[in-house]
C-alpha cells in the first residue's frame, strides 16, 4: 500500500518522531479528554443510587429508545472511516456521501438526547431535581456537546471539499476530524453501559 | 548522520474489516441490551459480563476505527497513559467513597 493510502504523505513535514503534528496533538487531546470523561464519570458512578427523591433512574430510563441511539452512534463510526478510506483512495464523491451519513447519524443521535431530556423533564428530572438528574445531565450534556461540535467539525469538512479547498492531499484533517468522532462513539460505549445498562 | 525517524506505522485496513468490525459491534451490543432484560438470571454476573462487552467494543472502535492497532506505538502510548490515569483516577475515587 502506498504511503498516500494512509493519509500522511502529501501534507507530511518533517518531524522529530515521524508523526505528524496535527495527529500527536489529537491524540495527546483525547488522552486529555479521557481524564475529563474519567472525572464526570467517576462523580456519576459515586452518587449512583444515592438520590433521596424521584424520579429515580429505574423509573425513566428507556433501555429499547437508549439502544437504537447507541447504534445510530456506532454506525456513525462505520461511516466515518468509510469516508476517510475514500478521501484516502482519492474518491471524493464516497467521502462526502459517507461523511454527510456521517453528520446526519450524529444528528439523529443528538435529536434523540434532546428528545429523551426533554421527556426526563416532563417527568420531573432537572439539573436539581436529585442526585441523579444533576449527575446524569451534566455528564450525557457534556458528552452531547462533544457530539454537535464534530457534527459542526464534519459539515465544515463536506463544505470545504464543496468548495475546493479538500482534497485528497489533505486526508490527514479528515483523519483527525475521525478520530474525534471515534472518541466520542467510545464514550458513549462506556456511558451506555454504566448509566444504562448496569442495573439500579 | 543522522536517520530519519521512523513512526512504524503499519498500513490501515480496508472496508471489509470495517464492516465486519461493525457487525462484531452490532452483536455485542445486542447482547449487552439483552442483559438488561436477563437480569434475574444472570444475578451477581450482570456486572462484570457488561464492563467485559464494554470493553470489547472500546478496544474495537480504538483498535480498527481509530487505527491505534496499526499506528504508531508512541500514539499508543500517549492514549493509554492518559486512559490509565482516566481509570486511576475512577478506581480511587470509588475506594475513597466506598462503592
Amino acid at each position: 500500500m502506498s504511503s498516500t493510502a494512509v493519509g500522511h504523505a502529501p501534507e507530511a513535514h518533517a518531524t522529530t518522531t515521524g508523526i505528524s503534528h496535527n495527529k500527536m496533538l489529537m491524540w495527546t487531546f483525547l488522552a486529555s479528554d479521557c481524564m475529563f470523561f474519567g472525572s464526570l464519570i467517576w462523580v456519576y458512578t459515586a452518587y449512583r443510587g444515592r438520590s433521596t427523591q424521584g424520579p429515580y433512574p429505574q423509573e425513566i430510563l428507556n433501555i429499547p429508545y437508549t439502544s437504537v441511539s447507541a447504534a445510530v452512534l456506532l454506525l456513525s463510526s462505520l461511516a466515518m472511516v468509510l469516508a476517510l478510506h475514500g478521501i484516502q483512495h482519492g474518491n471524493m464523491r464516497r467521502f462526502r456521501v459517507w461523511l454527510g451519513a456521517t453528520a446526519a447519524l450524529g444528528a439523529l443521535f443528538l435529536g434523540g438526547q434532546y428528545f429523551e431530556f426533554t421527556e426526563f423533564y416532563r417527568h420531573g428530572l432537572s439539573l436539581q431535581q436529585n442526585l441523579f438528574g444533576t449527575t446524569f445531565f451534566v455528564l450525557t450534556g457534556f458528552h452531547g456537546t462533544h457530539v454537535g461540535i464534530g457534527i459542526i467539525w464534519l459539515v465544515t469538512l463536506i463544505l470545504l471539499s464543496l468548495f475546493g479547498r479538500l482534497s485528497p492531499a489533505n486526508a490527514e484533517r479528515v483523519e483527525v476530524a475521525g478520530l474525534y468522532w471515534h472518541f466520542v462513539d467510545i464514550v458513549w460505549i462506556v456511558i451506555f453501559t454504566l448509566v444504562y445498562l448496569i442495573p439500579y | 548522520m543522522e536517520h530519519a525517524p521512523q513512526a512504524l506505522e503499519r498500513p490501515h485496513p480496508g472496508p471489509l474489516t470495517y464492516v465486519k468490525v461493525a457487525v462484531i459491534l452490532a452483536i455485542v451490543t445486542v447482547i449487552e441490551v439483552a442483559t438488561y432484560y436477563l437480569v434475574n438470571y444472570l444475578h451477581g454476573t450482570i456486572v462484570p459480563i457488561l464492563l467485559v462487552l464494554s470493553a470489547a467494543k472500546f478496544l474495537l472502535v480504538v483498535g480498527f476505527y481509530m487505527h491505534l492497532k496499526f499506528d504508531a506505538p508512541l500514539l499508543r502510548g500517549i492514549f493509554g497513559w492518559g486512559l490509565t490515569v482516566a481509570i486511576g483516577i475512577t478506581l480511587a475515587m470509588l475506594a475513597l467513597y466506598q462503592l
